[in-house]
């Protein structure tokens, strides 16, 4: 493996090699010591050319503990705000001698486009593009639903997960349903058809409009940041009733099974999509979900850099 | 006149017949079996076959304004090694072809350039704003002698801004050619809308979106009896509206590109926007509806809809990229792959979608006319059982923007004669019509 572009590039064999190596690595981030030698010498370049302030340093901290040399080079008073090109940023990034990029980009495929020219030779990990894929998050995503759910199963086999909200505009859900798939879990998408796209029959999911009926048959309900200005494209007619039929409420909270936990990939719009007290629940898992990400994010790099994974008893 | 004479030995016409062609005083003298003449320069064409010369009715050569990707000699010069002796410059240039100045302009740097006719399109609302009718007389009274108007790039989306237009063009017997596309269903969009971009993220670009203007404009063609021709048709729902159309004998035809009978949205997975173009790659169902519609003639002709641009347009993001590619070198290849080869039409049709009809339906003197004896001389010969492999870095035009880069294709063009001076011979460029 040498880059991390989208879920759809790996095999459940590599995905759980991630899964397994970040559980390994969990225990370095507990410990009283949280660094790791591993890439002692190796660059790692956040290229952030859209705000993430979470991604970003969950990404710099796992870089961190790996001892990674890290730079961060975001798009606010960087060159990428000049109107510098994709091209001429990824060429400088070789001259420094970059061994990995993660980068965040508005543009879908940006991270592709990276890593099929001929610009740049380090790895490319995809931290969010466009309205494609998040490939990072999904793999926290699962590794916070294994290791709440799965009752010491290597994959999610038998899990179901409602994915809840702008299904249409998230990357999020679009590498979720990849890899809950790849990992053997089954998927209802929960969204006002608005905010689906043209082409869902063809994802591996079922589709409900229904919140209320689908909530009480599923293990794991993963909410979606609604983003504001979308009322003004049409996609509901406003917050109050997009928040009746498919917010997450304390009514809602109700229905749910009794194992149930609750994700969001953040930032939260508490009383939209999610109501703070459902946020602040007991069955909500969203604040262990950063937790992991760092985790999970240290053994995407481990794998990708070191070349290898790290498995119990391995090195 | 030209004193050039060509003796064309073991040519086979559309109709696959064989003969010997004597080309001299820039037009067909003789058509006949063991041809002999002491004068002319012998050029064996055993095996390929002699078509009218390639007409397109739709081609982007840039000039004025952005003469780095394209100019019009630039751009005749893609166009003769492609096997056309006749383009029409599209309209979106900077400043905009829509008066009698630019489009004389244009129609001079074509006659300077020499290697075939250029017959300026002028844009059909000034600046391409769709707001205002251009000064269409003027055009059409210029020594271009303008008769097609498109804003091509733009759809004349506003309803009463699209009759006016369509009623005033029947004055000077013009023609509107529309590109399809409703704006307010495709703000922002990437590519073709369905699965692949649901996936992909790229914001979808709806089949209903061309189908609808297609279908407002069938209508409101035969409401005021003028005529219309959709530029670019790329759904199966759009070639069933026309379909109906002419079944209804609306006055209206339709042009399809190379690229929308070969390629889909399939490619847009590579994220590579080499493949981005307006109207985008559709779904294999598409191609195959499309193949089969200018079979049967409901899709008139073949247009390569040409687009240079820039090596910076497209070495970028997908959503950053320029629409278009380039056309008129692979066209008629890519014709034969997908027409010829499958079976689906023979030379004879050949001919007609991509010179005699094209041709007809913008009223272009001297051009497609059937091979025969007092005809002007613009021919086209294509050796249909040799095949090679296209390399952005070989082509004519100025960009190095084709989609087909390192595709083997059937079908060589190896010769071009525009008003019977060679501009193509043995596939080398002629700019004065000497064979070395």
């Amino acid at each position: 493996m040498r880059h991390l572009l989208s879920i759809a590039d790996l095999s459940k064999a590599q995905a759980l090699s991630i899964l397994d190596t970040a559980t390994e690595l969990a225990r370095v981030s507990d410990g009283a010591v949280k660094k790791l030698p591993t890439l002692r010498g190796k660059t790692i370049v956040n290229l952030f050319a859209e705000d993430s302030t979470r991604t970003r340093i969950s990404f710099e901290a796992a870089a961190k503990r790996l001892s990674a040399d890290v730079i961060n080079f975001s798009s606010k008073g960087s060159s990428a705000s000049k109107g510098e090109s994709l091209k001429d940023t990824a060429l400088t990034l070789q001259a420094m001698g970059a061994d990995a990029v993660v980068i965040r980009h508005g543009a879908s495929g940006a991270p592709a486009r990276l890593a099929s020219s001929e610009w740049m030779h380090g790895s490319v990990i995809n931290a969010g593009d466009g309205t494609h894929e998040h490939p990072s998050q999904a793999l926290l995503d699962a590794f916070t639903i294994r290791k709440h759910l799965s009752k010491g199963a290597p994959d999610l086999a038998g899990l179901r997960v409602a994915i809840v909200g702008d299904v249409l505009h998230s990357r999020v859900a679009r590498s979720n349903v990849l890899l809950l798939n790849l990992l053997g879990a089954s998927v209802v998408i929960v969204a006002p058809p608005t905010l689906l796209p043209v082409g869902i029959e063809s994802w591996p999911v079922s589709v409900s409009y229904d919140f209320d009926a689908a909530i009480g048959a599923v293990d794991v309900v993963m909410m979606l940041r609604v983003q504001q200005e979308r009322m003004n494209d049409l996609f509901y007619p406003n917050a109050r009733e997009y928040s009746r039929y498919f917010g997450l409420t304390s009514q809602r909270l109700k229905l749910m099974n009794a194992p149930a936990i609750i994700m969001h990939p953040g930032p939260m719009n508490r009383g939209l999509e999610i109501a703070a007290e459902v946020a602040d629940s007991a069955r909500s898992v969203i604040v262990e979900q950063v937790a992991n990400g760092v985790s999970v994010r240290m053994a995407i790099l481990y794998v990708l850099l070191a070349g290898q994974s790290l498995k119990e008893g391995g090195s | 006149m030209s004193t050039h004479r060509y003796l064309l030995k073991g040519a086979a016409l559309p109709d696959g017949s064989k003969a010997d062609v004597l080309i001299a005083h820039g037009c067909i003298e003789k058509i006949d079996l063991n041809l002999i003449d002491a004068h002319a320069t012998l050029i064996d064409v055993t095996g390929s076959v002699l078509l009218p010369g390639l007409v397109d009715l739709h081609t982007h050569l840039r000039e004025p304004g952005r003469e780095d990707a394209e100019t019009v000699l630039s751009g005749s010069r893609s166009g003769a090694k492609g096997g056309f002796t006749a383009l029409s410059a599209m309209a979106n240039t900077s400043p905009v072809a829509d008066n009698a100045g630019v489009v004389e302009q244009v129609f001079r740097l074509g006659q300077e350039a020499g290697l075939l006719d250029v017959f300026p399109i002028g844009a059909v609302t000034q600046g391409l704003k769709g707001q205002a009718l251009s000064e269409i007389g003027a055009m059409a009274d210029s020594i271009a002698r303008v008769r097609v108007f498109s804003d091509d790039g733009n759809c004349v989306f506003d309803p009463l801004v699209m009759r006016r237009a369509l009623e005033y063009i029947k004055k000077f017997d013009g023609v509107i050619a529309q590109h399809a596309q409703e704006p307010r269903l495709t703000v922002g969009s990437q590519m073709n809308e369905g699965s692949v971009s649901s996936i992909l993220g790229l914001k979808g670009w709806p089949a209903i979106a061309e189908e609808a203007i297609i279908a407002r404009d069938v209508l409101l063609t035969d409401h005021v009896k003028s005529r219309l021709h959709i530029c670019h048709v790329t759904t199966a729902g759009g070639v069933e509206i026309i379909r109906w159309a002419k079944a209804r004998g609306i006055n209206v035809t339709a042009e399809v590109t190379p690229h929308h009978l070969l390629l889909t949205d399939e490619l847009a997975r590579s994220y590579d926007p080499i493949f981005k173009v307006n109207p985008p790659l559709r779904s294999e169902k598409d191609v195959m509806a499309l193949r089969e519609a200018l079979a049967e003639g409901v899709i008139d002709i073949v247009a390569t809809d040409h687009a240079p641009h820039s090596l910076e347009s497209k070495e970028c993001e997908w959503q950053e990229a320029s629409f278009g590619m380039l056309g008129l070198e692979t066209a008629l290849s890519i014709v034969q792959k997908t027409m010829v080869d499958t079976r689906l039409i023979g030379w004879a049709q050949v001919a007609d979608r991509l010179s005699t009809a094209p041709a007809r339906i913008a009223g272009y003197q001297g051009q497609g006319r059937n091979l025969q004896i007092g005809a002007k001389a613009n021919l086209t010969v294509i050796n249909p059982s040799a095949t090679w492999v296209v390399d952005k870095d070989l082509v004519a035009s100025n960009s190095r923007n084709t989609p087909f880069h390192g595709y083997e294709l059937p079908g060589v063009v190896t010769h071009t004669f525009f008003n019977g001076i060679a501009t193509l011979c043995d596939g080398l460029l002629h700019s004065n019509g000497e064979i070395a």
